[in-house]
């Protein structure tokens, strides 16, 4: 690296964004080159904070021009290092753009930059549109919302409709060459943010990349309506073989708006159940106490002695379990060491009782606990088992295990037909192996029609 | 009639495709859509050729005959199609056809159906003298006048060799209920009705009225048919040429003697059967209950319906004069092949026939499948008789 | 320019892959292949071949390739818009033949049919074979098929979950080039459950009307069916409250289906406006607590002359009410309005609240080219947009009647770009307004997609070109 007096490329960086938001200091550097995950850190060049969709072009027209790869990043929470740069270069840190454009309650969707977080999402509709919301996932209110939706991410309204990804409207992305491109219902000059369009589809360029076709300036999220009556029931069950069918039953009814599979060995008393926990919404107390006799009726109807049900959270759980979002990130501190990362794998249901199994023996082996949790993905169509893996971020064997249970459960996921969610570059590679080749084919050719040079988050989504 | 009859509405079809389906969907209905599956040999493709033909976009040609001519006149574009004018696209098919014969553009096979129906009066080139001789040694007597019925036995019935038992089981049904009936013998003559569906209309006159005729000559109020085509010819087509006469098919005549007291049918008949729906009879005529009340009235039968039956059945694929000219084809997917794998998917032990067309093209595709030795092939009259046979009734 | 030779070595050649039986080159086909049931004028067709598995069209696409001619992929037939009718010549590819129902996962709810597997078909296949499974049926006729109104945006009877692209979780393809390519989970997994979490591919053949390449499979969502299945009918009295409305309506989440259908009966004076909600239940006491809380919803809703009016269904006449209740429905019945037998209309995607502009707007256009409004309009995902079309039936016979509609369908084009709508499966006339707005940044990336996947240009050329 040049001196900061001879750094071009800095002073060029400088001229677009000011001073203050471009860095290579030391500090900087440290914390952009690391995420929370158990993955050791990378080399970071630069790190710069836009403002603008001029700024952002002007920066990537500037990286395009040196060869210099571009790193779009939110809130770093993918856990994965997605937003590390695997090949050095510009991390482009989105969150000072982080308006809030437009909602529109009558369609129902919110134009937002790609900074803004999950936390500043929440409260703003709660205070201006009650009446409406957003999936949320289980993350800290820091994550972004346009992250989350671009790994196709999931949230507590998935169970009925889907990733977040398959909630975008529409996208404004500046492309590694520097140009500007809408897509979506904003594909034409009126510019309207509602839909996905029933034009060429080109949104979906952007939706599971990594980062490595552009850089999402704004985008336009569908908005549900919040019912004001939100509560749940729990079924408890001591056999996981029969999961997949009680999932189903629950889907079926069409009546619950969240759906989620917890296992744990702590506290003891969860130690060999499966808790499905069912969230309810309701306009009125009738619809409600409706809903809850028709999934009550599951565990009465069909699974009588195999199934517990409880029409609401213990009391003492209530309030966590209730919390939107849930606060999934306190695993973080369950070996008193402030980190823990998951393999989220992406399976069909009736993969789940083999997946449990199978993932218990891996954790045991590296003597932890096994933590699962599994959200049932619009109306069961797929799920996201999720194995997670506490470390003691102060003791270097801590994580190494970590690490090795992920590579191993990440394995065991492939193997078992699943795809790991957001996976990181080992994973990557280990789904490129097992990819149709000629469809990783179309991807290097899609990816070399936006990105010629190869400075957009390169090192993903590639082979050796 | 004429094509230029149909001149406002025969732009109407709007090939949405619901014209090929059963009522549910579930399957391609139209024989040959199902086996040839280029949009030309589907009903809305023959409805759009027909016009361009009209509009002459397109002048008739060899292909476009054997188009038309693969449609066996099922009327299962008829039954399902959702417009107000569903009850003219076989009328249209038909004037296509004529179109045709009048330009001289007719598979050959076609050509020679009409060349040996007017010079032989069957389609076979057989003799007119031996038309009647089946019924020879079967005791069926010759009609005279005062007969109540004329049975009208038809081509199929008088010539081929699987039929002629159906028209004798029918015969000695018909001797044992008492009723005073005669054949024609070799002064029958065809019907027609084929020659209709396939655009000859002037031999079609030619021959009506030839019958008609002879039949008024011999005194005859009231005819039973072997065929649901002659059937179809006599009940619908005669009128409007001076024949006016009672015209009932055998099945119908059979429920009637049952009913009546008759024909009394001992004895069981221990067997799972299914029935397969004429188009003349079911379709066009809307005839569905009396042939299985027949059945239902031999004591022991089991009545099992093929996934396709009544409004939905499948043609055999004999009719438009396929029976004959052939030129939807065989194969796997031959019309009477598939019907045959339908009717062995019901598990039944035989197949029942209510018409001398079905009967041969369903000998063939049961024979084309392997599975004429699994299920047997009886029309209704050979099951009642044998009813009475194993009953030990003399006949 | 092609030589005579060249023809005919094409014909043998496609006679090779798929038999005798399933080419031709005859006037009817290429009669009846050069034209479907809208209004667009007809063009010519070179060949028809049907082929019958994923290899053989491979096959006919590196011919096709070699040759440089085009290849037009054809399986309903039914948009109205001429999208698979070819625009530069070359070879119909008609995929009915390939009409298997290759897979259901019924704990995963999807199904993977090839492209020539009509609605009819999986229909009343679910219906016989996973009576607890079911589609989102369009109102198009049964012989419409599965994948072709997926892959342009169709909507239909489960529209509370989307328009049936977004139901898609993946394809298998054959590209300009002749690759096959799998996308979605099974690109990697045995199971088709879903497109994530990969790099969506699967968009990339998502209104692109058959420029991309040609679809063999698809892999679809299915949705829980349910015993009972009942609708109610509200009147509108002024469409300026259709927003609100639906927006109500939609904000319970408790129906599977809202479509508004504005019409002309024959012995009307005026245009009656009708709001038809779709409500499916396990039990009647489901039903009757759904059909209560949407009855209730309009009890006090609006002023005078703004009123949402609830009709019971025994008041309307019965054909009515049974065409509204039938799966699919008979929207075809518009084709013989004018005793014509066709039909075409333009649908626009827009959002919730443009739909009382689009509806004046559709008006003016109606009364300038001598039409009655007809429209439907239905809601998609959770008021989250509405397809809007506006039809113009036409007669057949009548060249007169066919270029009236034409000028419609062109103005009402224009009005719906014009207010940010996005028209969907767009003719060709529609297509080139279309690009002739679009910001040139989507025309190259447009462009640039279009080469990557078919570099030789033989993908339905004509379609999306701008220029």
């Amino acid at each position: 690296m040049p001196k900061e007096g001879e750094d071009s490329l800095y002073t060029g960086l400088k001229d677009i964004v000011g001073e203050g938001f471009v860095s290579r200091g030391p500090e900087e550097l440290y914390i952009y080159s690391r995420d929370s995950s158990a993955n050791p850190p990378r080399r970071v060049d630069y790190v710069v904070m836009p403002s603008s969709v001029e700024e952002v072009q002007a920066v990537v027209r500037l990286a395009s021009t040196r060869g210099i790869p571009l790193v779009p990043m939110g809130a770093a929470l993918n856990l994965e290092g997605l937003t590390i740069p695997l090949k050095g270069g510009i991390v482009v840190d989105m969150r000072r753009m982080d308006r809030i454009i437009e909602v529109s309650e009558m369609d129902r969707y919110a134009l937002i930059e790609a900074g803004v977080s999950q936390g500043k999402l929440i409260s703003y509709l709660k205070e201006n549109h009650p009446t409406l919301q957003h999936s949320v996932p289980d993350a800290p209110p820091s994550a972004t919302v346009a992250g989350s939706c671009l790994i196709c991410g999931y949230g507590h309204l998935s169970t009925n409709y889907g990733t977040h990804a398959e909630m975008v409207n529409a996208l404004e992305v500046v492309l590694p060459s520097g140009e500007l491109l809408r897509t979506g219902s904003a594909m034409l000059p009126t510019s309207l943010w509602f839909g996905r369009g029933s034009l060429p589809d080109l949104t979906g360029l952007f939706l599971g990349w990594l980062g490595t076709t552009g850089i999402v300036t704004k985008l336009s999220i569908r908005l549900y309506p919040r019912p004001p009556i939100r509560d749940m029931v729990i079924y408890m069950m001591q056999d996981c073989s029969i999961v997949p069918d009680v999932v189903y039953r629950i889907t079926h009814t069409e009546m619950a708006e969240d759906v989620s599979i917890v296992g744990q060995e702590r506290p003891e008393w969860m130690k060999g159940y499966q808790i499905i926990a069912a969230y309810v919404s309701a306009h009125t107390r009738e619809e409600l106490a409706l809903k809850k006799k028709y999934l009550k009726r599951i565990s009465e109807k069909d699974f009588k002695a195999r199934v517990s049900f409880m029409e609401k959270a213990p009391g003492d759980l209530k309030e966590q379990f209730m919390e939107l979002p849930f606060f999934a990130t306190k695993v973080a501190d369950w070996k008193k060491g402030g980190g823990f990362e998951y393999v989220g794998a992406v399976m069909p249901i009736d993969t789940l009782p083999e997946a449990w199994e199978k993932g218990i023996e891996i954790a045991h082996r590296y003597n932890m606990l096994y933590s699962y949790a599994i959200r049932v993905v619009e109306g069961g169509h797929h799920v996201l088992f999720t194995y997670s893996y506490p470390f003691n971020r102060a003791d270097e064997t801590s994580m190494q295990s970590a690490l090795a249970a992920l590579r191993e459960t990440q394995k065991l996921s492939l193997d078992l037909g699943a795809i790991p969610w957001k996976p990181e570059v080992d994973g990557q590679k280990e789904i490129i192996k097992r990819m149709d080749k000629g469809t990783f084919r179309l991807m290097q050719r899609v990816r070399n029609l936006f990105d010629p040079k190869g400075i957009m988050n390169p090192g993903n989504w590639e082979v050796d | 009639m004429a094509l230029d009859d149909f001149k406002d509405i025969i732009h109407r079809c709007f090939r949405c495709g619901y014209c090929k389906f059963t009522s549910n969907y579930s399957d391609f209905n139209c024989p040959p859509y199902n086996k040839f599956r280029l949009e030309t040999f589907s009903p809305g493709g023959r409805m759009w050729l027909i016009r361009a033909m009209m509009l002459k976009d397109i002048e008739p040609s060899q292909h476009l005959a054997d188009i038309l001519y693969t449609c066996t006149m099922c009327a299962n574009c008829v039954e399902e199609c959702r417009f107000k004018f569903h009850d003219n696209i076989v009328d249209i098919i038909m004037e296509g056809k004529a179109s045709l014969v009048e330009a001289g553009v007719v598979p050959p096979s076609v050509r020679d159906f009409f060349k040996n129906i007017y010079t032989n009066g069957n389609p076979w080139k057989e003799p007119q003298k031996k038309r009647g001789d089946w019924a020879k040694d079967a005791g069926i007597p010759h009609y005279k006048k005062g007969d109540e019925y004329l049975f009208y036995v038809g081509c199929i019935g008088s010539y081929d060799q699987r039929v002629q038992k159906m028209a004798r089981a029918f015969g000695q049904l018909l001797l044992r209920s008492g009723i005073s009936f005669g054949i024609l013998g070799e002064e029958e003559y065809c019907d027609g009705n084929e020659v209709l569906m396939m655009g000859e209309e002037g031999l079609f006159e030619y021959l009506a009225l030839k019958n008609i005729e002879l039949f008024k000559e011999k005194g005859v109020k009231k005819i039973v048919t072997l065929s649901p085509h002659a059937y179809n010819a006599m009940l619908n087509k005669y009128p409007g040429l001076g024949g006016d006469f009672e015209v009932v098919h055998y099945t119908e005549l059979l429920k009637e003697l049952i009913t009546s007291g008759r024909l009394k049918i001992p004895g069981t008949r221990k067997m799972k059967v299914t029935y397969h729906d004429p188009c003349f009879l079911g379709r066009w005529n809307s005839i569905y209950d009396e042939p299985r009340e027949v059945l239902d009235s031999v004591h022991g039968i089991e009545l099992v319906e093929m996934k396709r039956n009544r409004e939905n059945a499948f043609c055999c694929g004999g009719g438009g004069g396929n029976f004959y000219t052939d030129i939807i084809g065989g194969g796997e997917q031959s019309p009477s092949r598939i019907r045959s794998r339908e009717a062995a998917e019901t598990g039944a032990d035989i197949i029942s026939v209510a018409c001398p067309t079905c009967m041969t093209m369903m000998e063939d595709g049961l024979k084309g499948e392997d599975l004429d030795h699994k299920i047997k092939l009886m029309d209704i009259s050979e099951i009642v008789l044998s009813a009475i046979i194993d009953a030990g009734e003399s006949i | 320019m092609k030589m005579a030779g060249d023809k005919d070595h094409v014909y043998e050649g496609l006679k090779t892959i798929v038999g005798d039986a399933f080419v031709s080159r005859d006037i009817e086909e290429l009669y009846m292949y050069s034209r479907d049931p809208g209004a667009s004028i007809p063009r010519n067709a070179d060949w028809v071949v049907l082929p019958n598995t994923t290899d053989e069209v491979r096959e006919i696409v590196v011919l096709a390739k070699d040759m440089k001619i085009p290849v037009v992929p054809i399986s309903g037939g039914l948009t109205l818009s001429g999208l698979a009718v070819p625009v530069k010549g070359g070879i119909v590819m008609d995929m009915r033949r390939m009409d298997r129902i290759v897979e259901v996962n019924e704990m995963s709810r999807y199904v993977v049919v090839e492209s020539g597997v009509s609605q009819g078909k999986l229909l009343s296949f679910l219906k016989e074979n996973y009576p607890m499974l079911r589609h989102s049926m369009p109102d198009a006729p049964p012989a419409a098929s599965v994948v072709g109104n997926t892959l342009i945006y169709g909507s239909g009877h489960l529209s509370k979950h989307g328009a049936h692209s977004e139901m898609i979780n993946g394809l298998e393809v054959v590209l300009g080039d002749g690759e096959i390519l799998r996308l979605g989970s099974l690109a990697v997994s045995p199971y088709w459950f879903g497109r994530a979490p990969l790099p969506d591919l699967v968009s990339l053949f998502v209104n692109w009307f058959g420029t991309t390449g040609i679809v063999t499979r698809l892999s679809l969502k299915l949705y829980p069916a349910h015993p009972l299945r009942d609708m109610l009918i509200f009147l509108v009295q002024d469409p300026g409250t259709i927003p609100e409305a639906v927006s109500r309506i939609t904000a319970t989440d408790l129906m599977e289906d809202v479509l508004i259908v504005a019409s002309r009966p024959p012995k009307s004076p005026s245009v009656i406006s009708l709001l038809t909600v779709y409500l499916t239940a396990e039990t009647p006491e489901e039903l009757d607590f759904k059909k209560e809380l949407f009855v209730d919803m309009f009890k006090d809703f609006g002023k005078e002359g703004s009123k949402i009016v609830f009709t019971p269904k025994e008041m309307l006449p019965q054909k009515l009410v049974h065409g509204f209740m039938e799966e699919p429905q008979y929207a075809a019945a518009t084709a013989d309005f004018k005793k014509g037998g066709g039909f075409e209309y333009v649908g626009v995607v827009l959002p919730l609240s443009m739909v009382p502009v689009a509806w004046k707007k559709g008006e003016d256009i109606a009364k300038k080219h001598g039409f009655d409004p007809l429209y439907t309009v239905r809601n998609v995902g959770l008021g989250h947009s509405v397809v809007f079309a506006f039809a113009y039936p036409f007669n057949r016979a009548d060249e007169k009647s066919l270029k009236r509609s034409r000028d419609a369908l062109a103005d009402t084009n224009d009005m719906a770009l014009e207010i940010g709508g996005t028209p969907w499966k767009s003719e060709l006339e529609g297509q080139a307004r279309i690009m002739a707005r679009m910001d040139p940044m989507v025309l190259s990336v447009m462009h640039g997609i279009k080469k990557v996947m078919d570099p030789e240009g033989i993908m339905n050329p004509g379609n999306w070109e701008h220029g």
